[in-house]
């Protein structure tokens, strides 16, 4: 009998030593228009790099498929007081160079992301402090009250402090001082994969790291990850319908089509978080770029009324977006933190309302505007300000449109040196105050320089204030409504829609598409 | 000699210089780097710090002094967007472009002068006809138009080739190469092609009508009268004749070839210099846009700067001109 047993027991673990070596690579190639900017994950605050970096570290908290807060490198959190959260932190949970994970490295990654050099301080500007309680309990002292502290700290991911400061990696390279940093090119976290080798702007390799806590608790099967940057439109379809490829995004709306009907891939759409919308310059008595002299048409809500209501948003979804949009009513994407449905309606495309609206107003016959446009930020933005143009022509109003790349737009919105502007507005942390904070709050008032129109109402900008501090949530989303209410009203801004995510996804490969476009590989099966 | 050489020189610093403050002057209207550097939500005083830090807020004319400063201490900054030296992304990425360009000039040459001779030789044979209107395609037809073609039958629906990228690379000491394993030479196929098709057009044409003019010279006509044999008449007069102005041109174009792979490298997704412009025009990474510009122009000055002194070396007739006005 006892023989028996240990025939058994030693069967058993020839099975399972095959089982184990039969657990062949998986190795999932993708492709992205641009790199990483550096693997240093506090150099720039850009949405494809801080995802990337989500694989290799972690934070505290995270967001998962469905942009829900879930425990990361913290298991629980309560609020102390009302500027003072305590997160307990993971046990045993060890960096890939088997340093382990304490409390000293929160502490000193919040201490990094906030120095020179490094592009995070829409996420840790608000921390006062960060007291290391013991090794496995910290506090965070937020310089105010933060209703949405969560959400604001989960981009923030966490550096182990003894590799940084073995490798003279303390601070992100500061260009001003022409040095390079060790953190440019290697990287050293907790999360699911490990860098192995980096080239930038050509290969970046990682491999699933085998001790990652959360391994027991997911179900992906990749085993190695090689990211490749692929720039032509062109070349990245083609590289994904060869079969060179697993993934690739952004799939070009206009070889969507061509992909769905490949058969050895799909085109992975899904509605974005970044709404796109028009803005009006309501803050000067004469407009910068108008035939109207003297006076600024813009200031009155029949004319911002009128041009809205010209817009038909359908003919820009299905003309101009490939149906690869949503239209909305809302300068706030549907699964945003204060999203509320019944606030979502847009107001009808009625051109001849239009031209009643405008001869209200006194301009019977129109006037002539210039139109500042990005042409290489947002999917198709420039052909949406051309389609803008001509429906604006129908009512009478003649669009001068100016299209440039981002880096001149963008200099120029913030200079508010624009008199109409077609912008896209995402929130860094997933939430409708900072939309309002941002959009909505007129320069006078302490706004910030992106309301390029200098929209404002004495009432959005109290509301702004409370939204801020507001801990009760339904409280909060009452005061959400107000002020979105308000600016919709009045008419402050003319929303559009939300473009969709366009990825091509090979055909046997699953993923979990989140809609801020993160791409996680720790979802990731290929069969 | 030696003060034509010392001329030669002097003049091409010159051209340097000019070339280096032209691109300098450009870059104000490129758009502002600083747009790239940090994300969309920092504020204005962060951004003025980051500006100033750069040194983007003095006159253009200081910030150009303290550039030519620093190239020539052999110093061309930290890249604002990969935030490492630019020398040394210079040096990964220029492999890549040379062998690319290299290898095209090869081919152009390889197919380029045998397939001139053969149309000037033959003018009226169906051969002739067809490489001439292949000639034509390649001339007319834009390059990036050409690789897509490529991509598209070679990778997409054959499968045969890559469709972007260079492949495995062996490491040489400082020398990436792909030359050394099958995925690099699969890699190189296409877009070696695709840059050659233009030069390779324009040398067989080049080859041919030099080659026709030749053929109806005197001497060939002596030659012939003499009863050589046709063989040593066409290649031993005639094509070596013709070759003079054909390496000259090709000299010169090898500048071009290193300066227009940018759009066959973007095609395929190149991991070259050219690349590495684009992406960097795109983020206003104001280091790596000058200092390639400079790399760009200093090929380009180089290659003629040789070529003139071969002329010098081979040309009788302009030492003799020089001679006589001194």
């Amino acid at each position: 009998m006892k023989k028996i047993t240990r025939l058994t027991g030693a069967l058993a673990l020839a099975a399972a030593v095959t089982a184990a070596v039969s657990v062949e690579a998986k190795t999932f190639k993708f492709a992205f228009q641009g790199d990483v900017a550096s693997m240093d994950p506090y150099a720039l605050a850009e949405n494809f790099s801080v995802s990337f970096h989500s694989n290799i570290h972690e934070p505290l908290v995270r967001y998962d498929e469905n942009l829900q807060i879930e425990p990361a490198l913290a298991v629980s959190w309560e609020i102390v007081n009302p500027t003072t959260w305590r997160f307990k932190l993971r046990e045993g949970v060890k960096f890939h160079d088997g340093n382990a994970f304490e409390a000293d490295d929160v502490a000193f990654s919040v201490k990094r992301a906030q120095g020179e050099g490094a592009d995070m301080s829409s996420y840790v500007a608000g921390i006062a402090d960060v007291k290391v309680v013991d090794a496995h309990t910290v506090d965070i002292v937020t310089t105010a009250v933060n209703p949405i502290l969560l959400n604001t700290i989960a981009p923030l991911i966490i550096m182990d402090k003894q590799w940084a400061e073995a490798n003279g990696a303390v601070e992100p390279v500061d260009l001003g001082k022409n040095v390079e940093n060790y953190a440019t090119l290697h990287a050293n976290g907790t999360g699911a994969f490990k860098l192995v080798s980096r080239e930038p702007g050509v290969k970046t390799v990682l491999t699933q790291n085998k001790d990652w806590w959360d391994l027991p608790n997911q179900t992906f099967n990749v085993t190695d990850v090689i990211l490749t940057p692929i720039a032509s439109d062109a070349t990245r379809t083609a590289a994904l319908l060869s079969g060179e490829l697993d993934l690739m995004f952004p799939a070009p709306v206009q070889d969507v089509e061509r992909i769905n009907s490949s058969g050895v891939a799909t085109a992975l759409q899904g509605p974005e978080l970044r709404t796109i919308f028009l803005g009006m310059d309501q803050e000067r008595d004469e407009l910068l770029y108008s035939s109207v002299k003297g006076k600024n048409p813009l200031k009155d809500k029949k004319v911002r009324q009128a041009l809205y209501q010209a817009i038909d948003i359908e003919a820009i979804k299905t003309k101009v977006m490939r149906g690869a949009s949503t239209p909305a009513g809302l300068l706030l994407a549907p699964k945003l933190g204060g999203f509320n449905e019944a606030l979502n309606g847009r107001l009808a495309y009625d051109p001849a309302a239009s031209k009643t609206l405008l001869a209200e107003a006194g301009y019977p016959d129109g006037f002539d505007i210039q139109l500042d446009c990005p042409n290489n930020r947002y999917v198709n933005d420039e052909q949406i300000c051309q389609v803008v143009a001509g429906l604006f022509a129908r009512v009478g109003v003649n669009v001068n449109l100016l299209a440039q790349p981002k880096s001149k737009f963008f200099a120029k919105l913030k200079e508010h040196d624009i008199s109409m502007y077609l912008l896209g507005w995402i929130p860094d942390d997933q939430d409708a105050g900072s939309v309002i904070a941002h959009l909505m709050v007129p320069p006078e008032d302490g706004g910030l320089p992106w309301n390029g129109g200098g929209y404002g109402n004495p009432r959005v900008t109290e509301l702004s204030r409370m939204i801020t501090s507001e801990i009760d949530a339904a409280k909060r989303q009452t005061m959400i409504d107000e002020a979105f209410g308000i600016v919709k009203d009045e008419v402050g801004y003319i929303p559009l829609h939300q473009q969709a995510l366009s990825w091509g996804v090979r055909n046997g490969v699953t993923v979990a598409q989140r809609a801020d476009n993160a791409l996680q590989y720790w979802y990731i099966n290929i069969k | 000699m030696i003060p034509y050489i010392l001329s030669r020189i002097l003049q091409s610093v010159l051209v340097m210089l000019c070339v280096a403050m032209i691109s300098f002057s450009m870059f104000t209207f490129v758009g502002d780097p600083v747009t790239n550097l940090v994300g969309i939500q920092s504020t204005d005083e962060q951004r003025e710090k980051v500006r100033d830090s750069l040194g983007l807020n003095d006159p253009v004319p200081v910030q150009f002094t303290r550039f030519i400063g620093r190239v020539l201490q052999l110093e061309f900054g930290i890249s604002y967007q990969q935030k490492r030296k630019v020398s040394s992304i210079i040096a990964e990425r220029l492999p890549a472009t040379l062998e690319l360009s290299l290898l095209s000039a090869f081919i152009a040459l390889a197919i380029g002068i045998p397939a001139g001779i053969f149309s000037a030789l033959h003018r009226d044979s169906w051969f002739s006809h067809l490489f001439l209107s292949l000639s034509l395609v390649g001339v007319s037809l834009p390059t990036f138009l050409i690789g897509i073609l490529l991509i598209f039958v070679f990778a997409v629906q054959l499968h045969l080739l890559p469709s972007f990228g260079r492949g495995e690379v062996v490491q040489l000491g400082f020398w990436s190469t792909g030359l050394l394993t099958v995925s690099g030479l699969k890699a190189l196929i296409m877009p070696a092609i695709t840059l050659a098709l233009f030069q390779m057009t324009l040398i067989m044409r080049l080859v041919r009508s030099e080659m026709l003019e030749v053929l109806r010279a005197d001497f060939i006509k002596f030659a012939r009268a003499r009863g050589l044999a046709t063989r040593t008449v066409h290649f031993g007069y005639a094509l070596m004749n013709t070759l003079i102005p054909v390496i000259t041109i090709t000299g010169l174009q090898l500048g071009s070839i290193i300066a227009f792979a940018i759009i066959t490298e973007t095609v395929f997704q190149w991991p070259g210099v050219g690349l590495m412009f684009i992406q960097a025009i795109n983020e206003v990474d104001i280091p790596v846009m000058s200092t390639y510009l400079l790399l760009i122009a200093s090929f380009f000055v180089i290659i003629n700067l040789v070529v003139d002194l071969l002329y010098y070396a081979v040309d009788p007739r302009l030492r003799v001109g020089r001679e006589s006005r001194t």
